[in-house]
């Protein structure tokens, strides 16, 4: 039962999300939209086990001092102190909101400027002629590149450019494009029909 | 039996469809109308093709899946990135240090994440078998739930229920690049010998992946996400490519009847390239297909 429940279940809700795509039928609109009521329930059940989960994480590092224990404690200092002041001064005034808007926003956007620096460091790796495949890439690279720019416009290379992203570019990716459609409905058919069962160990 | 009732379902919908868009005579014109009538409000007319297709693949998995069950021999490609999960867990052995899995951005429902959770098993499982310790932050708390449950569930088949440790497997933060600054924090901090980025990345992927091959980790990374594979592709050493993620748990587990089902993904595909040709062709000769198609 512990096993079969699972895939049982599974099959229900499986193919009640199938059969609702391709049905507009009220009663089964209807039923779609409480699972979705409900994941709502259960996404913010398991926030909680989240919040506590990240707790534990790091005051168990705390506790054990262990290496870079003090970015711990900034951490559970951070959760305690947005809670307090959302539950004292309302999320919408006070601490919450300018916590919000002058420490963690520019901190999101410090971590995503990082990426200009990834970009390069990874190109340099990638763009190093050490074969015919890298040499290939650094050319249609660098032909991309300048036709993207005034320069490479008026050296006409934005027509190369162009076709390069229209033909073989776009060919490959529709290419992976389709395997990865394939790739998801043979996952959902094998789950609901109880095929693939790994998530639940091996023996199921 | 199940394959001959879903083939027996295909022909019942194009008998629908046909019926639907075939020219009534006079008389009958009402009668159709009611028929049409009855049918839209069961069934959405203009997602037929899209439930021929899914039966069509239905019957192929269900065939290739009873082809398997009967003991054939099925030939499935190399995946040089799955070969190396073996190396990658065993190089970590060998150093004493962590695995580090990131399951990706999606929630739960994605099925990325899904094909994640079923490859993280399969990892937890020769994990488990090396005595190695696997960390995994999560940016989504069912992911996480989900997550615990799994590696506990490999842990237990292999013998060893004690390495289990629910506070490996941590929740960190809903934010993107939270999440990203949580995972490479993680990787500056712990030195994990080996990373795992599997399921669907969105821009953090090469600030992870980055900051993972400074720390001279071995990567193997998998997604579904066209625009994120070429930073993968160019900072991990291993990069599991569009539909591979969907096929690993079957190519690390082995079993015949998920080795049958990939083999029904693989006929499904040499149909739609068939189509795709006889399209073109017909296309360049300046049929339209549409006006074909009725």
């Amino acid at each position: 039962m512990k096993k079969t429940g699972p895939v049982v279940l599974g099959f229900i809700v499986g193919m009640l999300m199938l059969i609702q795509y391709f049905t507009p039928n009220a009663w089964v609109e209807a039923r779609y939209n409480n699972v979705l009521d409900w994941k709502q329930v259960v996404f913010g059940i398991t926030l909680i086990l989240g919040v506590i989960s990240l707790f534990l994480y790091h005051w168990r590092k705390i506790e054990r001092k262990e290496k870079g224990w003090g970015y711990s404690v900034i951490t559970v200092g951070g959760l305690i102190f947005m809670i307090a002041v959302a539950i004292i001064f309302t999320p919408e005034r006070g601490p919450y909101p300018w916590m919000f808007d002058y420490v963690q926003a520019p901190m999101q956007s410090t971590m995503f400027a990082l990426l200009a620096f990834y970009v390069a460091s990874a190109s340099y790796r990638a763009f190093r002629a050490r074969g015919f495949h890298a040499a290939l890439l650094l050319t249609a690279g660098v032909i991309v590149m300048m036709g993207r720019v005034p320069l490479g416009e008026q050296m006409g290379l934005h027509h190369i450019s162009s076709w390069i992203l229209d033909y073989p570019n776009l060919a490959a990716k529709r290419g992976i494009m389709i395997g990865v459609g394939l790739g998801m409905t043979a996952t959902a058919i094998k789950i609901i029909l109880g095929i693939e069962r790994t998530y639940l160990g091996k023996g199921a | 039996m199940m394959a001959r009732s879903v083939l027996a379902a295909i022909l019942l919908l194009l008998a629908l469809s046909v019926t639907a868009g075939a020219q009534a005579p006079e008389g009958s014109a009402a009668l159709t109308e009611e028929s049409l009538s009855w049918l839209s409000s069961w069934f959405r007319t203009d997602r037929f093709p899209a439930a021929l297709a899914t039966l069509t693949f239905g019957v192929l998995l269900l065939y290739f899946v009873h082809h398997a069950r009967a003991g054939r021999d099925l030939y499935i490609r190399r995946i040089a990135g799955l070969e190396a999960v073996d190396e990658a867990v065993g190089r970590a052995t060998e150093m004493g240090r962590p695995i580090l899995y990131s399951p990706g951005l999606d929630p739960m429902e994605e099925v990325a994440t899904v094909a994640s959770v079923n490859i993280l098993g399969q990892v937890a499982r020769k994990a488990g078998e090396y005595e190695t310790r696997l960390i995994m932050p999560n940016r989504d708390p069912i992911v996480m739930t989900v997550s615990q449950e799994v590696v506990k569930e490999a842990y237990t088949e292999v013998g060893r229920p004690d390495l289990f440790d629910p506070n490996d497997i941590y929740y960190t933060t809903q934010s993107q690049f939270g999440y990203a600054a949580a995972v490479c924090g993680t990787m500056m901090r712990e030195k994990p010998a080996t990373n795992f980025f599997i399921g669907h990345f969105y821009a953090e992927s090469l600030i992870l992946a980055e900051t993972g091959n400074a720390t001279g980790a071995i990567q193997i990374a998998g997604t579904d996400s066209d625009s994120q594979l070429p930073f993968f592709i160019c900072a991990c050493d291993y990069t599991l490519i569009g539909e591979e993620l969907y096929a690993g748990s079957v190519y690390l587990s082995r079993e015949p009847l998920l080795l049958g089902a990939l083999k029904g993904q693989d006929i499904a595909k040499v149909i739609i390239l068939a189509i795709l040709v006889v399209g073109s062709v017909l296309t360049m000769l300046g049929l339209d297909l549409r006006s074909l198609l009725g």
